[in-house]
């Protein structure tokens, strides 16, 4: 007996849109199994890693604060991912984007003006945009998979934010930690919007989603980066060339993660060794659990979210491990690519030996 | 009728989801026998020919093997009896050379010297032509069909199935092809023979079976009907020829091609060398050719997927458009349907009114400022699906979830009722069933006298004879000079058409282009 994949004639739409939501719930009662397999109290960690955040008020900030630069950053994502160009790098474009608005505030930190905002915010999305061109040059000159290119320009990115903050940009005034100064006050965005509690990021990527959906759905730009993920020939045949996709998508999720990169920073007020905190490689979570599409992307940013201030909470007050919220988000991983692949595909159950396996059948 | 038949189906059905793809068929081959299926695309002649080698099983009815009653699970099955199946598709491995694609298709593990000799025994009986050593990339399309042929005879089959085997064959290796058979049939191997081409079943079989929306609508000799009558047994209603109005070669030039030469784009592609000619308005230029001497390479240099290296290698209405890709060429009026419908000239996962921004944004004006105007796509979609009689729900309906022929309607639509100025079509008819394929053909004709310029790569002789003005000869990425249709003959073509990649040097008539 030998299972086998069998490509399904057309995905069920209801299972697209209902796998992400089965997939978390799978991955919570996984989680209790886990835990209590582990000798703690499983289903009261689930409790407090996933709705604690949402029925305590006083953490709603928190999550909408690690939300933003996640569906920042998935967003851009989604847009390769429809073209099928996987662009795993966002986390060093993402830095790249931090090192870009802090350079600007190092030259300007003795000015003000109100110019000052939108350079850094500037210099950040174009420096995340020519990092992510590295990988698009090595792929469209070069046929370098971009999978492999953009993962390892991360730790270039991270050597040189290590250099720049123990070397030529590190805090005269900071007792020899390895940090950029603080951001002046003509550097920073308010913390939350209108004392509402919503850190302006949210408000980013809420914009940024709306922008996303028009893109995609409404313009020849997003009809070719559909179509030249569903069939680059056909693409190719419809006039739309895809080295230009590879470089549109690849610049333009650089850009976004850039951004979020700037904006973290001006959460954060100055870059340390803590900075990078692995948002560019869970917005591929994120991109993912959406479905790449805007909106499922939001609710996505928000459902990760969850789960790295829940896995705080329950370290307090059930005690497990620090790994807890990357463990989850990594079954949740897991989860939407097996369901997935079973949306696509079915499995047929052959009861015939391997030798059967014709040319033909 | 002392001997049982070889195979027998009775009040065969099966049904799909809204579809009842066959209704109680009953059918029975004799043993040496050559039996026609025939039937429209969606008749049910695959479905039927899918139960009868195991890849599906009946819903009812039952399937007789030589007057026992049995049931076929999979095709290991349908071969252990002895049904061997020669697909319209080949599925072989580029890279691999014949032994090796023979041997991933047999059930036993048999050593490679054995099956060496095997091959060369089977083919020496049949008088194949084939080296067991080459790899597949060299290979012409009818050595590919030898492979095919000579896979399922090492099984000694008693029934050979042939799915539209001489689509993609020349007129000498027709000739072959039915030789073989012939002498297959006369040791007692029944041969279970689809095919569109009405002449050759004509020619070859003993009797046919007529399918026609899932059932059987008449059992005939062949040899005592002609291809017309038929053809009409098999749409249900008389057959139009298409109308060829008077001829206008008399237009402007509207496509020039100036000394085009590209080389390979990947290793099992074809380069092209020094292809020049010209098309006029109200002219249909066709080009013959068997499948991989670069009609693809053509198709995509035409169409602006590879540029030339000058622009003024190809002109449309005397605007240079060497250098442009797809979209501005299609701005100029030069639109293209390429040979493979789903991923080329439509994405399967796309609705068919996206497939329509696909080709038609710009010059049936669904894009403005890069915005798309979804309203006139589902408008223009809905218009091609009822001019060009598309069997579908609708513009929102997904390319891919139309059959191979509706597909094709629909593409030749697309491209026709952006009235191109030049329109290059590859393989117009192919898989298309006859009622379809005269539409098309009428479409064609009907485009021309408006006054376009068309040129339709085929490897369909009898397409291009009937539709052509003038023809040439693709061989070898080698364009033959162009010849008035009325002044070649089939055997001239043929020979022109080479056989196979091994002999290019047959084109003795030495009128290939400088």
């Amino acid at each position: 007996m030998r299972l086998r994949l069998e490509k399904r004639l057309e995905p069920s739409r209801a299972m697209l849109v209902l796998t992400p939501v089965l997939s978390v719930i799978a991955i919570m009662l996984l989680g209790i199994i886990i835990f209590d397999g582990l000798g703690y109290d499983g289903p009261q960690a689930v409790w407090e890693l996933f709705f604690t955040p949402v029925l305590d008020v006083y953490k709603w900030r928190d999550v909408a604060s690690k939300a933003a630069p996640l569906i920042i950053i998935a967003l851009g994502l989604s847009l390769g991912n429809q073209a099928k160009i996987w662009n795993i790098g966002a986390e060093g474009q993402y830095i790249l984007g931090a090192i870009g608005a802090a350079g600007v505030a190092f030259v300007t930190q003795s000015m003000t003006g109100f110019w000052i905002i939108p350079l850094m915010i500037l210099v950040g999305m174009v420096l995340g945009a020519i990092y992510a061109a590295v990988p698009a040059v090595l792929r469209t000159r070069y046929g370098v998979s971009e999978v492999l290119s953009s993962l390892m320009f991360v730790y270039v990115s991270l050597q040189l934010l290590s250099y720049l903050i123990t070397g030529p940009w590190k805090d005269p005034d900071g007792h020899n930690f390895p940090q950029t100064a603080q951001l002046t006050d003509a550097q920073l965005l308010p913390h939350e919007l209108w004392d509402s509690g919503i850190p302006p990021g949210l408000l980013v990527a809420l914009i940024g989603a709306v922008i996303f959906y028009i893109i995609v759905s409404r313009t020849v730009f997003g009809f070719s980066v559909r179509a030249i993920g569903e069939a680059p020939h056909a693409a190719r045949y419809g006039g739309f060339s895809s080295n230009g996709i590879v470089w549109a998508t690849l610049m333009i999720s650089g850009a976004m993660a850039g951004l979020a990169g700037v904006l973290e920073l001006m959460q954060l007020t100055r870059l340390n060794l803590g900075y990078p905190s692995g948002y560019g490689f869970t917005a591929i979570i994120v991109s993912l659990l959406g479905r790449s599409h805007p909106v499922g992307v939001f609710i996505a940013g928000i459902v990760l979210a969850i789960t790295y201030v829940g896995g705080q909470v329950a370290q307090t007050f059930v005690h497990v491990p620090n790994a807890t919220a990357g463990l989850f988000q990594a079954l949740l991983l897991f989860a939407i690519l097996a369901s997935d692949l079973l949306v696509r595909y079915r499995i047929r159950i052959s009861t015939t030996s391997p030798s059967t396996k014709g040319a033909h059948s | 009728m002392s001997v049982a038949p070889r195979l027998e189906l009775i009040d065969v059905s099966k049904r799909f989801p809204g579809v009842l793809a066959n209704d109680r068929v009953s059918l029975s081959v004799k043993p040496g026998e050559i039996h026609a299926l025939l039937g429209e695309n969606g008749a049910g002649k695959s479905t039927l020919v899918k139960m009868i080698y195991g890849i599906q099983a009946p819903d009812s009815g039952s399937v007789l093997w030589e007057g026992q009653e049995v049931r076929i699970p999979h095709p290991r099955a349908a071969r252990r009896l002895g049904i061997g199946m020669v697909f319209q598709h080949f599925s072989l491995f580029e890279a691999m050379d014949v032994l090796e694609n023979i041997a991933l298709g047999l059930d036993g593990a048999v050593s490679r010297k054995q099956l060496d000799a095997e091959i060369r025994l089977v083919m020496e009986k049949y008088g194949l032509k084939l080296d067991p050593r080459r790899q597949i990339s060299t290979l012409s399309v009818g050595e590919r069909q030898r492979i095919e042929i000579v896979r399922a005879l090492l099984l000694n089959p008693r029934l050979l199935i042939m799915d539209e085997p001489t689509s993609v064959l020349t007129p000498q290796e027709v000739d072959d092809l039915f030789k073989t058979l012939r002498r297959l049939a006369s040791e007692g191997c029944s041969i279970l023979y689809i095919s569109h081409k009405l002449h050759e079943i004509v020619e070859l079989c003993e009797r046919a079976t007529i399918l026609r929306g899932g059932k059987v609508v008449a059992t005939c000799d062949p040899r005592k009907e002609t291809a017309r009558s038929m053809g009409e047994m098999m749409i249900g209603s008389d057959l139009r020829d298409p109308a060829r109005g008077q001829l206008s070669v008399e237009g402007p030039v509207r496509l020039s091609v100036r000394e085009l030469s590209l080389p390979k784009p990947d290793d099992f592609g074809v380069a092209l060398e020094q292809i020049s000619f010209q098309v006029k308005g109200g002219e249909i230029f066709g080009i013959a050719g068997v499948a991989g001497n670069g009609q693809n390479e053509l198709l995509e240099a035409l169409c602006g997927e590879h540029l030339a290296d000058l622009h003024t290698t190809i002109e449309v209405d005397g605007s240079p458009v060497g250098r442009s890709g797809p979209s501005g060429r299609r701005k100029l009026g030069l639109c293209s349907v390429p040979e493979e419908r789903n991923g080329h000239a439509a994405i399967g996962a796309f609705s068919l009114s996206d497939n329509a921004i696909l080709t038609a944004r710009s010059r049936m004006g669904f894009e403005n400022q890069g915005f798309i105007h979804k309203a006139g796509a589902d408008e223009f979609a809905a218009n091609v699906i009822k001019t060009f009689a598309v069997k579908t729900l609708g513009p929102d309906a997904l390319a891919g979830s139309l059959s191979g022929g509706n597909l094709q309607k629909y593409v030749m639509g697309r491209e026709i009722m952006q009235s191109p100025g030049v329109l290059v079509v590859s393989q117009p008819t192919w898989g298309v069933d006859a009622g379809s394929a005269a539409f098309i053909h009428q479409a064609l004709i009907d485009l021309a006298a408006q006054g376009s310029a068309i040129v339709v790569i085929s490897q369909d002789l009898d397409e291009l004879l009937r539709l052509c003005d003038r023809l040439s000869v693709i061989n070898l990425g080698k364009l033959s000079t162009p010849r008035p249709v009325g002044d070649v003959s089939v055997q001239e073509l043929g020979l022109l058409m080479g056989g196979s990649h091994a002999t290019p040097a047959n084109s003795a008539g030495g009128i290939h282009a400088a």
